[in-house]
């Protein structure tokens, strides 16, 4: 039984942990330089600078609470808002089925924040003129409507050019007619759900359209006299793929509006808005169902409308049935955040309030905005709940100071544990940086895979994790002194020691990582780095003792300095007043009765 | 710190010993003291509620050059902005001026602007954080879910650990106990209560049970040893547990409150209200408190409620008649003669010296065998190979 093969277990456990230390920083490393992981912990905004708002969706209806699809739909809303303004980086999340957290890097100014959390709003109107979502001086010079009525030269607003877009994206934007083209894929269009459109709605909405001239008053929300040069300059002026371009227009329901689609790839002029979200009873997405009840392979939305909405709607199909000739005019425009999620044209007049959307869809496609289209029957306005604007360089000031205060306690730990424990204190010290490198990488690293920030709260959990930390290792040496006491030689008192510890130290740990979860699942998001850092301390304090601590005891306990008990090493017999004054059975027959030299000295 | 040494191992060996259990009426009446006065400020002054519960704007300026007459200036610039009500300043750290008024909803921008204006800095590196009045309601809502969560499953985690009720109450009256006086020396010293320090309260109950946990551990130890040998009655046992961690108490609690203390002194001086300083402020107040309730309060109780159970009873009765026989031995709890308790003791060493390797040398540095470490075993297992 020779030393080395004594500490071989504690040592092959010392060589893991470095292998595994090692497998995480080159881990780290490894998204440093082929990822997007860098080589330090990702910091909260807290800390970096920038801004966070915590927005809570509030329905018109204020019995109704806002369920969890409702609370998807709302994110969806903002993160397509912030990605509208163009801010780069920004983290959208919901918290706790009932909030929106919205991180932005830097300091956003206060009308793109206006913007951002303005009340969401669907709504109906008639396409007025269609055009490329990016202004091309061919097609903008000969689709600027000079407020003359003439609804044919608007038609072919999109000519030659267009075409080079994706022609899915564009696909209302034909000229030709849609349902015919053969190169072009079908455009959505409405068309009744019932089979068999009542005949004899056409208006004559048309001839009233065309014959109406350039006076102030539009006849009906389809009428070109709607446009007005402003309005037209402002079409002509519109490109849609400029972050924020469409921020400044003004959605006023009872105006025409100047627009661009979710896709970017069209603008348009709308008419007034005709229906809104609460028309809608319900959407839903599927495979259209054939003459015969069997379902085809064409993706459609179904959408039926409210009593009222049906009237209403049928009152604009019918009008909008009669511009058929006119591919632009005979689109309508559903509009959410004034954004057209989608135009299509009208090919029956729907007066039982069941319309089906086709086109080219496929579906998921089809449920996206089926989606939208039964959230946004419901008007959603977002209520500030908190609003942080945090300066760079505070953020920075309080990290250093953060870390500052963290050092500071590290080094009072380090000294009291020597004072307490002389030299074997070091091995506390050993243990705190492991622990301290460990938690740097893992950190690191979860920032890197799941987006942990470090915020202010958790670099107060990581360092009132020192002193849990700090903790076990007091709970382990205290328990081999205890053995110590009884008398055991310092190998043996190791190994005692650590057995009883290992179960004290486990039931900690276990209880701390419950407090940790508990509190992050409870926690308002603000504190909610301090039980996620907490916890993984915890985690990570258990590995270091067993990994680490525990070993490396081991081993020192085989060294002359410690395992003699020198005075310095903390674990000196006679300084702990191991039990010796008792008449001892020494084996052999023989009695000892030894000298009370810890009496002495005590 | 050899006497701290010193002392640990006297009140290891029971040579030295504070009566813990024996005085429990004088804990129990200081705790009152305490928890009465927690009341009185709870109800008297009531709690200092951060912004976050009541809803309002604050701003922080780094940096400036001329704190001079601050408080007026923040006036006049609040007021410029348009925001009603009360205006708070301070400064902190000499350079950085704290702001708080009413909520200032699309006044945030004007309120901004207006104090960099006054203070000469740079818009830009103005702080300024918006709580909504809904938004504290629906935190403390949070707040109180959270602790009776967190309450019934410290109860559950109790009840499964030490498997008998009387532990499990007594370890829950304790950490009842704690978060009363923290909140009572929170109402009565004004300290504002914010998200941070509520976080604070819950993770005080997770430091405060792990205390409960190490010492009943010891307890529970110490008392099957005396069901066993009938030298010691329970009341004897459990503080003998209680003297034997109390060092280990002391360390840790000392170790956990270091750091804490490091954070409160940079937080005071230099980084004013905040996360950090809310937060280490609760657990500094609630590790002290959560110490003090795991020795003082939990085992006193614990010994109280199962003083009148019929084994304990015969136990306390076949010790009393054990201790009186071997008068060296007698009084462990109270009289402070180590004998007894080194009998008790070596007892318990010599019923687990299970892996024992090879016995080197004793104190003295001779050769000695080792199960005659420390006296007369049963005897010993073979070890099992990977051990010899």
């Amino acid at each position: 039984m020779s030393a080395p093969s004594r500490t071989r277990a504690p040592r092959r456990v010392l060589w893991t942990l470095l292998v595994l230390l090692i497998a995480l920083f080159a881990g780290i490393g490894a998204t440093a330089k082929f990822g997007s992981g860098q080589w330090s912990p990702k910091l909260g905004l807290d800390l970096e600078g920038g801004t966070q708002m915590v927005l809570e969706p509030v329905l018109a209806d204020p019995n109704a609470a806002v369920s969890a699809g409702q609370l998807e739909k709302a994110r969806d809303i903002i993160a397509q808002r912030v990605d509208s303004n163009g801010v780069a980086e920004a983290e959208i999340t919901t918290q706790s089925g009932r909030n929106i957290v919205i991180s932005i890097p830097g300091q956003p100014d206060a009308k793109t924040l206006d913007q951002i959390r303005k009340p969401s709003q669907l709504r109906f109107r008639a396409v007025l003129v269609a055009s490329s979502g990016v202004p091309q001086s061919a097609a903008t010079t000969t689709s600027s409507p000079t407020g003359s009525a003439s609804p044919t030269s608007q038609s072919p607003v999109t000519s030659a050019p267009i075409f080079t877009m994706d022609p899915v994206a564009t696909a209302p934007v034909t000229s030709g007619a849609p349902a015919t083209s053969a190169n072009a894929p079908i455009p959505p269009a409405l068309t009744g759900a019932d089979p068999t459109p009542t005949p004899g709605a056409t208006t004559t909405s048309a001839s009233t359209t065309t014959a109406s001239p350039t006076t102030a008053q539009p006849a009906n929300p389809s009428d070109l006299a709607w446009v007005t040069p402003e309005l037209a300059k402002e079409f002509t002026d519109l490109n849609c793929s400029t972050a924020g371009a469409i921020n400044d227009f003004v959605d006023d329901p009872a105006k025409p509006l100047v627009t661009c689609a979710t896709t970017k790839a069209e603008k348009y002029i709308l008419g007034p808005v005709e229906l809104d979200g609460t028309d809608i009873a319900d959407a839903t997405s599927g495979y259209q169902t054939g003459q015969n009840g069997q379902p085809t392979s064409v993706v459609e939305v179904r959408l039926s409308f409210t009593g009222d909405g049906t009237a209403k709607f049928g009152a604009v199909t019918t009008r909008l049935f009669g511009l058929k000739a006119d591919q632009t005019r005979n689109r309508f425009a559903v509009v959410l955040d004034k954004q057209v999620i989608t135009a299509p044209s009208t090919n029956a007049v729907i007066s039982n309030g069941q319309a089906s959307i086709t086109g080219s869809f496929t579906i998921d496609s089809a449920r996206a905005l089926a989606q939208q289209l039964k959230f946004g029957a419901l008007p959603m306005s977002f209520k500030l709940q908190t609003q942080d604007d945090i300066s760079p360089t505070l953020g920075k000031e309080q990290l250093a100071l953060g870390l500052l205060a963290g050092l500071i306690g590290l080094l009072l730990v380090v000294a009291y544990s020597l004072v307490q424990y002389r030299l074997l204190g070091l091995v506390t010290v050993a243990s705190l940086v492991v622990a301290a490198v460990t938690t740097y990488g893992v950190l690191t690293l979860l920032g890197w895979s799941h987006n942990v920030r470090l915020t202010m709260a958790g670099v107060t959990g990581v360092i009132v994790a020192i002193g849990v930390t700090a903790d076990s290792f007091i709970v382990y040496f205290e328990r081999i002194r205890d053995e110590v006491r009884e008398g055991r030689p310092l190998v043996t008192a190791v190994d005692a020691g650590w057995s009883r510890a290992k179960r004290t130290i486990l039931a900690a740990d276990a209880v701390n990582l419950l407090a940790a979860i508990v509190l992050y699942v409870l926690a308002a998001s603000n504190v909610r780095g301090f039980a996620f850092t907490l916890g993984v301390t915890t985690l990570i304090d258990l590995a270091v003792v067993f990994l680490f601590t525990h070993p490396l005891v081991a081993i020192l306990a085989h060294t002359k300095f410690f395992g003699g008990g020198h005075p310095w090493s903390g674990l000196d017999p006679e300084r702990l007043g191991a039990k010796t004054p008792q008449t001892r059975y020494a084996g052999r027959g023989r009695f000892v009765t030894p000298t009370l030299t810890s009496e002495g000295k005590a | 710190m050899t006497s701290i040494a010193q002392w640990g191992n006297d009140l290891y060996t029971g040579k030295r010993s504070i009566d813990f259990i024996g005085r429990q009426k004088q804990w129990y009446a200081f705790s009152a003291v305490l928890i009465a006065l927690a009341l009185v400020g709870l109800f008297a002054r009531g709690l200092n509620f951060g912004i976050e519960f009541r809803g309002g704007s604050e701003y922080r300026l780094t940096s400036v050059t001329n704190t001079a007459g601050y408080e007026e200036r923040a006036r006049s610039a609040i007021a410029e902005a348009g925001i009603p009500g009360n205006v708070l300043a301070t400064v902190i750290g000499g350079t950085t001026v704290r702001v708080q008024t009413e909520a200032a909803n699309e006044k945030n921008e004007a309120a901004k602007a207006a104090l960099a204006k006054t203070f000469g800095v740079d818009e830009k590196t103005v702080s300024a954080s918006l709580i909504g009045p809904s938004w504290g309601e629906s935190v403390s809502q949070k707040a109180i879910q959270a602790l009776i969560v967190f309450l019934l499953l410290v109860a559950l985690v109790m009840a499964i650990y030490f498997r008998t009720w009387k532990m499990a109450l007594s370890g829950l009256v304790a950490l009842i106990h704690d978060l009363v006086v923290t909140i009572g020396i929170y109402a009565l010293f004004g300290f504002e209560i914010t998200p941070s320090s509520m976080i604070g309260f819950l993770t005080i109950l997770g430091y405060s049970l792990y205390d409960t946990v190490v010492v009943f551990d010891k307890v529970r130890e110490n008392t099957a040893e005396a069901l066993g040998s009938r030298r010691q009655s329970y009341a004897q046992a459990a503080n003998l547990a209680v003297n034997q961690t109390l060092v280990r108490s002391i360390n840790t609690t000392v170790v956990a409150l270091l750091p804490i203390f490091a954070i409160l002194v940079v937080g005071f001086t230099k980084l004013g209200p905040g996360t950090l300083l809310d937060l280490s402020l609760a657990l500094f107040v609630g590790i002290a408190v959560g110490a003090y309730s795991s020795i003082f309060i939990a085992t006193p109780l614990l010994v109280d409620l199962r003083r009148n159970e019929p084994t304990l009873v015969e136990l306390a009765k076949d010790s009393a008649r054990v201790q009186a026989k071997e008068p060296v031995a007698a009084g462990v709890g109270v009289g402070a003669a180590a004998g007894g308790s080194d009998a008790a003791a070596r007892h318990t060493a010599a019923a687990d010296l299970r892996d024992a390797g090879a016995a080197d040398t004793d104190s003295v540095g001779r050769p000695l065998h080792k199960w005659a470490a420390a006296g007369p075993r049963n005897q010993p297992k073979r070890p099992p190979r990977s051990k010899r």
